[in-house]
């Protein structure tokens, strides 16, 4: 399980973090979502040690931890694919820094290329494929991690809406068959509730969580479901009310 | 390169070129004040051989000069991007060496060096490695954060980093300088004959002049211009060659 205590980062004047806290449960599907500028990119930025913490505590699987940098992968908006390299590479770039390179580790990401639907794409390179595509790819690159924890960061907001509904369905395929535990900052309500067995409503800056949704509903899910419309009137209501409060 | 595009400088410099002759022609200008291009073009084919041998002399000096540069400016440019102490310690005289005129520079380095071609060959580095230099740390400098942040959470010290990530994303800009460069390497490398050679296009410009020879000192310059124009077709053949992804 991941656990953050008392988790704080201010730059200058600017309390973006406060004592922040979160639990996520192993092997679950966490998803936070809050208003634009609430903290959530920098509670990530903080969490892989691109930003150092202020104060707090990290803790995973039990031991407490700088910073996620050596146990959770992290998959942004921007696919962030070298476009110097083909797919195969791109894919293989984490093993190729840590020295790892091999046949096996090689053999691994071609099954993830089939199992994303990337085969025959291998020597490709991103300008030459889709969005969709891309994104895929950096999916694998994240698999190469090996890590059991996964740091989404609006992954699919880039998306166009079909390709974001097939990249939702491997999201969770990562969840089931590969037994990941995720935690993704999204803005899109209702892609929060197709995806989260955790829904975390965030508050504006300095961040914390107004409510804690549990979503037991068997997944795949439909948006139509009339208890996820129920959700996601509240959600929006939540953070309507939020950002009054805070006279955006 | 689309046909009107590779057309239109063709048509450009050939009415240029016919302007020119007309000119002279209807003008009766002497051919030791300004040869027609016909003449140039003629001269430029019966003296050949004379030609070819000191173009041959000037373009040895010009490769040089940009092996030179290359070997100072790209190791610079790394070492000032890893330590950026080194690059403000660095910058005044970066600054300072294209800020002295190339032409004050030629006596003393033909006093330094002698007349043969070492004077030559650092001179036309000494031009070209400034606009190499500043490209690829601008190329460093532009590398996108967020890459660099995901090569820090997969570990990547800075040389892995340097390799797979920074030296890449530079190499539009290495080319870039690089073009800049070898155009004006050619000033290096005749300032440098004009001030003290025994060979060269340069010296046989000054040699031509001296017996109002004009025809041949335009005939001279032709050859720069084309081994110019060869050499930045060269650099540009390379780049489409290794920046395959854009």
């Amino acid at each position: 399980m991941l656990s953050i205590a008392g988790l704080s980062k201010s730059f200058e004047d600017l309390d973006v973090l406060d004592g922040f806290s979160l639990d996520v449960k192993r092997n679950g599907f966490t998803v936070l979502i809050g208003p634009s500028g609430c903290g959530k990119s920098t509670l990530f930025d903080v969490l892989t040690g691109i930003v150092p913490k202020d104060a707090g505590r990290i803790d995973w699987r039990g031991k407490e931890l700088p910073n996620l940098s050596s146990a959770a992968a992290y998959m942004q908006q921007k696919d962030l694919l070298l476009p110097w390299l083909t797919l195969m590479d791109n894919a293989l770039l984490p093993e190729k820094i840590a020295g790892r390179e091999n046949e096996k580790v090689h053999t691994r990401a071609l099954k993830l290329f089939d199992r994303l639907g990337l085969q025959g794409f291998e020597g490709y390179r991103p300008h030459q494929v889709s969005g969709g595509m891309r994104q895929r790819c950096a999916l694998v690159r994240t698999l190469m991690f090996e890590h059991e924890l996964v740091l989404l960061d609006e992954p699919l907001s880039a998306l166009d809406a079909i390709t974001r509904t097939s990249l939702q369905a491997l999201l969770l395929m990562l969840q089931k068959d590969f037994n990941k535990t995720l935690l993704m900052i999204t803005h899109d309500v209702e892609e929060a509730l197709l995806l989260a067995d955790e829904l975390l409503i965030l508050s504006r800056a300095p961040m914390r969580i107004m409510q804690r949704i549990v979503l037991n509903h068997p997944k795949p899910r439909r948006i139509s479901d009339p208890q996820l419309m129920e959700y996601k009137e509240k959600i929006l209501s939540h953070l309507q009310e939020d950002m009054r409060d805070g006279s955006y | 390169m689309t046909v009107h595009t590779r057309i239109i400088p063709a048509v450009t410099v050939f009415f240029l070129l016919a302007a020119w002759e007309t000119a002279c022609r209807i003008l009766n200008v002497p051919d030791f004040i300004v040869p027609t291009p016909t003449h140039i073009v003629s001269t430029g084919i019966s003296q050949a051989p004379l030609l070819l041998v000191h173009a041959g002399t000037t373009a040895g000096e010009i490769l040089l000069g940009i092996t030179l540069a290359l070997m100072i400016a790209v190791p610079l440019s790394v070492l000032m991007f890893a330590h950026p102490s080194v690059e403000k310690a660095l910058a005044p005289f970066l600054v300072a060496s294209q800020a002295i005129p190339v032409f004050a520079l030629a006596p003393l380095l033909v006093v330094w060096l002698g007349y043969g071609i070492a004077s030559k060959v650092l001179m036309a580095a000494i031009i070209i490695f400034f606009p190499i230099t500043v490209s690829m740390l601008e190329g460093f400098k532009n590398c996108g954060r967020e890459y660099v942040m995901l090569f820090r959470l997969m570990g990547a010290g800075f040389w892995k980093t340097m390799r797979l990530l920074y030296w890449p994303w530079a190499l539009p800009h290495f080319f870039s300088g690089l073009k800049v460069g070898v155009t004006v390497a050619t000033i290096g490398a005749v300032i440098g004959e004009w001030v003290g050679a025994q060979k060269g296009l340069g010296y046989l410009m000054i040699q031509a002049n001296a017996r109002l020879k004009v025809d041949l000192v335009f005939a001279a310059i032709a050859w720069l211009t084309i081994m110019g124009l060869c050499l930045w077709g060269f650099v540009g053949y390379l780049e489409r060659k290794v920046i395959t992804w854009k």
